[in-house]
């Protein structure tokens, strides 16, 4: 048995790489600060606008701003605790090693998908021993009983698979909080697990 | 052949088929996806050449834009 004592200390060690500071990464990235994750390292090259306000976990008065930086502040009031790198950058096959390569776990957090595609190639074959939890297919309302789970070895993706974002099925708060909660609760759940099977055959 | 698509079994009246054959037999026509056989990621240039045969898990993850 753990309580949340002991949540928080195996999160507290850990280093988790999240790609994106949209909808999945903010919110995913609270989520993580409240469990008390040891530490983020978060990457996005993007500004706040208003628009993004329906879904992110953002504030009226800080768009404009570049959202690592947004980001980092909104953390902080959560948990100062939580050490956080935030880096202003486009994620692209030259710098994913160098931003990812010593995370514990990483979470896919961009919005289109050949960004997706891109990064979850390469960390296959680059860093096959990572796990990594994508998200896919979160547009729009309802039906959430469709979205779901999936685990393929070290891949974990979340999401229906199916709603693609346009101009008449944005994404909208529920479903991404939805989905990157998910992620979130994967890498808990990995983590925990960990510990419980490292624990089992210590004794 | 039987094999795991998706985590579902499945029959196919061939002793092997390529993943690109699969795709177009389960109309999975999507422009971005993740395929792994029993785990390794297979590259889409590779998706007409791979042979999937009996007791195989395929999987075919749709990316779709979002976030």
């Amino acid at each position: 048995m753990i309580n949340f004592n002991t949540i928080r200390e195996i999160l507290s060690k850990k280093v988790v790489g999240i790609a994106g500071a949209g909808g999945l990464g903010s919110n995913c990235a609270s989520s993580l600060v409240r469990c008390g994750i040891g530490k983020l390292i978060i990457a996005d090259f993007d500004v706040v606008s208003v628009q993004n306000l329906n879904r992110q976990f953002y504030f009226r008065d800080q768009t404009g701003q570049k959202k690592v930086f947004a980001l980092r502040d909104n953390l902080t009031k959560i948990n100062p605790d939580c050490i956080l790198q935030v880096h202003d950058v486009k994620i692209g096959p030259n710098n994913i090693d160098l931003l990812f390569s010593k995370c514990d776990m990483v979470v896919e957090a961009f919005d289109d998908a050949s960004g997706k595609q891109m990064l979850v190639e390469h960390m296959l074959i680059n860093h096959p021993h990572i796990p990594l939890v994508i998200a896919s297919g979160m547009a729009g309302w309802g039906d959430f009983e469709k979205i779901r789970k999936e685990r393929s070895g070290n891949l974990y993706i979340c999401g229906d698979q199916s709603t693609e974002v346009s101009e008449f099925y944005p994404p909208i708060a529920p479903r991404v909080a939805i989905v990157s909660n998910m992620q979130a609760d994967v890498v808990v759940e990995y983590f925990i697990n960990q510990y419980l099977k490292n624990a089992h055959t210590s004794k | 052949m039987r094999i795991l698509l998706n985590n579902r079994e499945e029959h196919f009246n061939a002793n092997s088929l390529t993943i690109k054959e699969i795709m177009d037999i389960k109309s999975f026509h999507f422009k971005m996806l993740v395929v792994r056989l029993n785990d390794n990621l297979v590259k889409r240039e590779l998706y007409g050449e791979t042979v999937v045969t009996d007791g195989d898990d395929l999987k075919i993850i749709h990316l779709v834009s979002g976030g």
